[in-house]
């Protein structure tokens, strides 16, 4: 999923679909940005995008099934990070997701973590059929 | 502090004051509990003004906010108010890239959460 020729360092985990599973992941990813001394700007955007990825990918993905699993590979250089969030579901059209920030939707109480990943991230793209998630930060970026 | 509590509640006046103890308000479970404890002011207290001070918090994911909407909601629904205050600027962010800072009455301190409520 990623090439480790652009990166110093790559990961790759597999995890259940448990959500405790996901937060020790996520703990290790931004372990590791400290040590490349990302900012902490950089490392506020990167922890809002896991939460909402990683979930994601257990909880509307693999819909909390125990037997499915996610994969999860990080890749980081002195310049970014890269996070690739693989899960086992049927996938789906990300384009159908409805606008959270409509006036008919501000009440609904779901439907805002791609937004807010599109928000703090500097790339966020869906591929197979919405079943493979791509983050990346770019060190020092806004 | 009982173990598992993720609000301190304080009272001025008739106005109740919820701060989260928690740094982070992302994991799923922590979540339910934080939506549980916030609920039940208003369904088995009765509370009617209530503001929820964020001072301690520096993470915030959709989920949390999704529980935000829901006390929101319930506050409404009891013909109660609700306000936000002492958000940090990273935090006040993901409200406004919601627009959720339009549904929210945010104040920036709690003396000013108090203030004419």
């Amino acid at each position: 999923m990623i090439s480790a020729e652009d990166f110093d360092e790559l990961f790759d985990e597999t995890i259940p679909s448990d959500t405790a599973k996901g937060q020790e992941v996520q703990e290790r990813i931004i372990a590791l940005m400290e040590k490349y001394n990302f900012t902490e700007r950089d490392i506020f955007s990167t922890r809002l995008a896991l939460e909402e990825g990683i979930i994601n990918a257990i909880k509307h993905g693999n819909r909390m099934d125990k037997n499915k699993f996610v994969r999860i590979q990080w890749a980081i250089s002195p310049e970014k990070i890269r996070v690739v969030i693989k899960d086992e579901g049927p996938g789906f059209d990300p384009c159908d997701v409805p606008d959270p920030t409509a006036l008919e939707n501000l009440e609904r109480p779901c439907g805002r973590g791609i937004m807010l990943m599109k928000a703090f991230m500097d790339l966020i793209e869906y591929s197979e059929r919405g079943t493979i998630l791509t983050i990346e930060k770019n060190q020092g970026s806004e | 502090m009982a173990a598992g509590r993720r609000i301190d509640v304080e009272e001025v006046g008739d106005v109740t004051i919820a701060t989260f103890v928690d740094k982070k308000i992302l994991d799923e479970n922590n979540i339910q509990q934080i939506g549980s404890q916030l609920f039940a002011l208003v369904e088995e207290d009765g509370r009617k003004r209530i503001i929820l001070d964020f001072s301690n918090v520096e993470y915030l994911s959709s989920a949390a906010l999704g529980k935000l909407i829901t006390m929101d909601k319930k506050v409404k629904a009891n013909s109660g108010k609700l306000r936000l205050c002492s958000i940090r600027p990273d935090i006040y962010e993901v409200f406004a890239i919601t627009k959720l800072n339009k549904l929210f009455d945010i104040k920036d301190a709690q003396e000013d959460a108090l203030q004419g409520f």
